[in-house]
């Protein structure tokens, strides 16, 4: 029977040394055993089998980031909703007015953000080309 | 349901209402900002306004039935309320002074005086938070939003400066003092300020080394907010570069309400291990004064003076911390009303005499002042002469108390060197009065317009308030002394 | 078989203070304003680890619940942080630290 910490880990830690060890194996069989092959087709990334095209650090338009911010912010206040659906029957009525003054909030913020055109791409690209 | 858990009563509510007329006020001008065109947006100053009256009538009014509230997650007491309404004048005078500013550069929007009104709730909770995840929220509140308002000009490379060493300095120490919360949470088993005094008071569980680092952790938080030595690096720049009237704002109103929350916790909270940390505050303090005075002394520009002057004063608030008493607290509130009247009086004329784009912010620029503008001349030297504590000033008062209190708890050394620090201040304050006053007109005061209403105003309120803190003192001291017993 | 005796406190008050210091160093050994700020969060995030192991520590759920301010916030930290970061970008083409030094004496 395991007692100590480290016995009970010892699966753990048998397969950590497992998955390491196949990888490792993985790797170095093949570039022993391989054979080398040095072209342009060869070193370049494998997209699908299409030709990968231009850089990979090309700078990208402001509107994804604003998205993406935007998807954050909206996706960490949603998790005040996990915790508070827990204790929605017990609290009854107080909660959901308070949920609802807090999804309020939430939502003029969503309203102010619409009104400024952060969602209307076409809008945005209007404005840049003014 | 939880036990202990009870629905909040309307006292409780209305505790809490002067925060909550700031958010309702602040989303409002959001949403009204989203409707409005470009031609519409001149009135939001005046929404801001009447929703910081409001909350101004509201904070009296929750002072008026003291108590906890939420859980004991806020408790509103004298010293809360007294830190409220000290915070919301801030926000009223900041916002007096920034249409003229903003339209000036051109940069009217509502946005502005939302985030100050955002910024305010963080500094309200921060005035009556009684629990250390309020105070970090409430310190994160108040803060976030002056990052922004510091980059408000987001086509100016100073501005852009000043809100990224702002963001980036302030999260890493907020971070700092966030890790002292959940160390002190893990020993204690508690955030709430009353149960950690009771608990640190009678238990020799935790261990007095780790309790102190944690306090230590938080202590770094706090420094760095009030700008003490040695986290005080950011300030000049951080001043120098934010928009005028936004300067004004953000050396007074964080400044007070970081003051208030740190006096609270670890008057209350850590007053058990009071030895491990008063000499932290006294070495903090005493190098506070000095690195503001000195580093002062060889400025050239107008907002980096202030803003050195703004840690020295900080500074002088510590001695008071260290005194670690009644009326050393009492002092400290006494201390921290005064200067925010003075600072923001000064930064208020500042945002006047620099121009658009902020180009004569030199010392040099004001030559002559007396002789082009004498009433804003006279303004801005009352505002000075208060700063280095000249008699019939709330800057004299406000030292007077300090060092009294530093006296009353046997710290001689701290109160003699800090009274030499405010000799050395004297220079460099005196040094911008003869050049407003015996030097010829120079290019800069000759074309000088005359200050826009609004500045007018704050000054001249902010001066009326320095005068009568000078004059009659005990006005504010009685109801400091009375608000001053927190965690007793 | 019996339940596994659990990992002790202080394997994770220790895994969260290294992560803080890794943060730490983060902030002042790298320049670039991103990286400066990636640190930043690393170190809300140990936070977070020892909020979350005192919490279960003290069989209570307050600390959890402090997590999840702490997310929020970091959150809405991001948001703001990463913007002036992008305004700083826009007007001077550069994210070293070093280079965003115009304010001096």
């Amino acid at each position: 029977m395991p007692t100590t910490p480290l016995e009970v880990y010892f699966p753990v830690l048998v397969q950590a040394l497992l998955g390491v060890g196949l990888a490792l194996g993985l790797v170095g069989a093949s570039s022993l055993l391989g054979k080398k092959l040095k072209n342009k087709i060869k070193d370049s990334p494998y997209e699908c089998g299409m030709a990968p095209q231009g850089s990979a650090e090309e700078r990208f338009s402001v509107k994804f980031y604003l998205v993406a911010m935007l998807f954050i912010l909206f996706d960490i206040e949603a998790v005040f909703l996990y915790p508070w659906v827990v204790v929605y029957k017990d609290l009854g009525m107080i909660a959901f007015v308070e949920m609802a003054i807090f999804v309020i909030l939430i939502l003029s913020g969503f309203f102010y953000i619409w009104k400024k055109g952060v969602l209307d791409w076409s809008q945005i690209s209007r404005i840049q080309r003014k | 349901m939880p036990a202990n858990f009870a629905f909040p009563t309307e006292a409780e509510y209305i505790r809490f209402l002067p925060e909550t007329i700031l958010i309702l006020m602040g989303t409002l001008i959001m949403v009204l900002e989203g409707f409005a065109g470009d031609g519409h947006r001149k009135g939001t100053h005046k929404v801001a306004l009447f929703g910081l009256f409001l909350a101004m009538a509201a904070a009296c009014y929750a002072g008026s039935n003291p108590g906890p509230a939420f859980s004991d997650f806020l408790l509103v007491d004298g010293f809360g309320t007294f830190f409220r309404m000290l915070v919301l004048t801030v926000g009223i005078l900041a916002v007096l002074c920034s249409p003229s500013y903003l339209s000036r550069e051109r940069a009217d929007s509502g946005e502005y005086y939302a985030l100050i009104l955002y910024s305010l709730v963080g500094q309200c909770i921060l005035a009556t938070a009684n629990e250390l995840i309020m105070v970090f929220i409430g310190l994160e509140i108040s803060s976030i939003a002056t990052y922004v308002l510091a980059g408000y000009l987001r086509d100016d490379k100073r501005n852009n400066e000043s809100a990224i060493k702002y963001f980036l300095l302030g999260s890493f120490a907020t971070a700092f003092l966030l890790y002292g919360v959940a160390w002190i949470y893990g020993l204690t088993g508690s955030t709430n300020l009353a149960v950690i005094r009771q608990y640190l008071q009678t238990s020799a569980t935790a261990d007095p080394a780790l309790v102190g680092l944690a306090a230590g952790l938080m202590f770094v938080g706090f420094a760095f907010k009030v700008s003490a030595a040695p986290f005080q690096a950011w300030t000049p720049d951080v001043y120098q570069g934010a928009p005028a009237p936004v300067t004004a704002f953000m050396s007074a109103g964080p400044k007070a309400a970081a003051f208030a929350v740190f006096i609270r916790v670890y008057i209350t909270a850590f007053d058990g291990i009071a030895e491990t940390w008063l000499p932290v505050v006294w070495v903090s303090a005493l190098a506070t004064m000095v690195i503001g005075n000195f580093a002062a002394l060889t400025q050239t520009n107008i907002k980096r003076v202030l803003a050195y002057s703004s840690i020295a004063h900080a500074g002088y608030v510590l001695v008071a911390v260290a005194a670690h008493s009644q009326i050393g607290t009492a002092a400290a509130m006494f201390y921290l009303a005064s200067y925010v009247f003075m600072n923001i009086g000064a930064f208020a004329l500042i945002s006047h005499l620099s121009r658009q784009g902020e180009r004569y912010v030199q010392v040099n620029d004001l030559a002559g002042l007396s002789q082009r503008q004498p009433v804003t001349a006279a303004l801005f030297a009352i505002f000075l002469l208060s700063l280095i504590g000249v008699p019939l000033t709330g800057g004299f008062f406000g030292k007077f108390y300090i060092f009294k209190a530093a006296l009353d708890s046997q710290l001689y050394w701290l109160t003699v060197l800090g009274l030499l620090n405010s000799a050395v201040a004297a220079y460099y304050y005196l040094r911008i009065i003869v050049v407003m006053y015996f030097h010829e007109p120079g290019h800069a005061t000759e074309s000088l317009e005359e200050p826009a209403a609004g500045i007018r105003v704050a000054s001249l309120v902010a001066a009326l308030a320095v005068v009568v803190l000078g004059v009659a003192p005990s006005l504010l001291l009685n109801v400091a002394s009375r608000s001053s017993a927190i965690g007793r | 078989m019996p339940p596994p005796p659990p990992v002790p406190l202080v394997a994770y008050l220790t895994l969260s203070a290294i992560l803080f210091v890794l943060g730490v160093a983060g902030f002042l050994i790298r320049k670039n304003l991103i990286t400066m700020f990636m640190s930043i969060e690393l170190m809300l995030n140990a936070v977070n680890l020892s909020f979350v192991s005192f919490s279960y520590h003290l069989k209570q759920t307050d600390g959890h619940l402090f997590t999840f301010f702490v997310m929020v916030v970091a959150a809405a930290e991001a948001a703001v942080g990463l913007a002036i970061i992008l305004t700083v970008f826009k007007n001077r083409a550069t994210l070293m630290v070093d280079e965003v030094d115009s304010l001096k004496l």
